[in-house]
């Protein structure tokens, strides 16, 4: 017998139910939050028997973090709260007056100008990592907040804005070419000199 | 007029459900898009500190993952309370993260391999004793860049 229409039409009543359960496993396996922190770069590892470069000792401000989680900033107790401040005050002091966009105030016992200014960062053994973190965050907002000045006089935006813009994927490539000089310029006024020396066992 | 008498009175009609799969399946598409796979499920706890500085972890193929922290209850029992360091799947020693990072590193395309970055999952109950030895590590094997992943928030809820 010859059929009078095509093939007999598939239910599609049970698609919902399949496309719901794919859905629901999807769900489950994947997380949709995208990791955020604290950028830094390690020092390269060097033989033991080099010399170290000689640093004068003004352009270098140490901070060191017993295991209390007491700060120790060029050898006076400090309270983590006023670490950024005095951490920004070293960075733009510019002793020998060759840096014309610092507003420091000249100190000739603190840091010669940005670019050699470098921040030491000690911690025992025993601090706990929260301090850690803590304390590396006020400094690299110490250089953010000097950044983020200069960034708002030359271009009248926030350097981490610019920053952000050009490092992320979906930013057009005109743009980011056009950000890439601003923010290397930026960078290379206060560079990140963030020494991550060795910890000290006691 | 029997052509608006058709329809009985107070009989309403059925939604359509036609439509259902498309509405689900335009949802499943965008979670696969914008969504990542687990790729380890955590066996210590992992409660990051809070920072404000932070800068976004793009591109996933690009990273490496160290957690560390206490084991989690159920593996208390074997590997103690100590702050131990997961890699991938299992549990390891300091001195195993420069052959992980090694392995790793191997796994990705070439052109990748000079842009990696490790990101540091580190509870904030953990000493700063492991993180300096792992960090020793790291550069032993010349993986300079890290990032200590953190959740957004203000940096001095930490010290609480």
């Amino acid at each position: 017998m010859p059929r009078r229409k095509g093939a007999p039409e598939v239910n599609a009543g049970s698609m919902a139910d399949i496309a719901f359960l794919l859905l629901i496993f999807f769900l489950v396996t994947t997380t949709i939050e995208t990791d955020a922190g604290l950028d830094r770069m390690l020092p390269p590892f060097e033989p033991p028997n080099e010399e170290p470069p000689i640093i004068k000792q003004k352009n270098i401000f140490t901070v060191s973090i017993n295991r209390n989680g007491q700060l120790l900033v060029e050898d006076q107790l400090m309270e983590i709260e006023d670490l950024r401040e005095a951490a920004a005050k070293f960075l733009e002091n510019g002793a020998d007056g060759t840096c014309d966009y610092c507003k420091g105030r000249k100190d000739p016992s603190s840091s010669d100008n940005p670019v050699k200014a470098i921040i030491s960062l000690k911690n025992d053994r025993e601090t706990k990592y929260s301090t850690y973190i803590t304390v590396q965050n006020e400094l690299v907002g110490a250089y953010n907040d000097l950044r983020n000045r200069e960034a708002q006089r030359l271009y009248g935006r926030d350097f981490t804005e610019m920053e952000a813009d050009y490092l992320n994927p979906e930013t057009p490539s005109s743009v980011r070419d056009d950000l890439k000089d601003k923010v290397k310029r930026v960078q290379d006024m206060f560079p990140q000199k963030l020494s991550e020396a060795e910890t000290s066992t006691n | 007029m029997a052509k608006f008498t058709k329809k009985k009175e107070g009989d309403l009609p059925a939604v359509s459900t036609a439509s259902l799969p498309d509405i689900v399946f335009m949802l499943l598409f965008f979670f696969m898009t914008v969504t990542t796979m687990k790729d380890s499920s955590l066996m210590v706890a992992n409660t990051l500190p809070n920072a404000s500085e932070i800068k976004k972890l793009e591109k996933k193929d690009r990273v490496i993952y160290i957690y560390v922290g206490t084991p989690t209850q159920e593996y208390q029992k074997v590997f103690g309370t100590e702050p131990k360091i997961q890699l991938n799947d299992k549990f390891a020693n300091v001195d195993e993260v420069g052959s992980f990072i090694l392995a790793e590193r191997a796994k990705k395309p070439q052109e990748l391999q000079n842009v990696l970055t490790t990101a540091l999952k580190v509870d904030k109950e953990a000493n700063m004793g492991l993180i300096t030895d792992i960090k020793q590590e790291l550069r032993k094997v010349n993986a300079l860049k890290v990032n200590y992943t953190t959740y957004e928030g203000n940096a001095f809820n930490n010290l609480q």
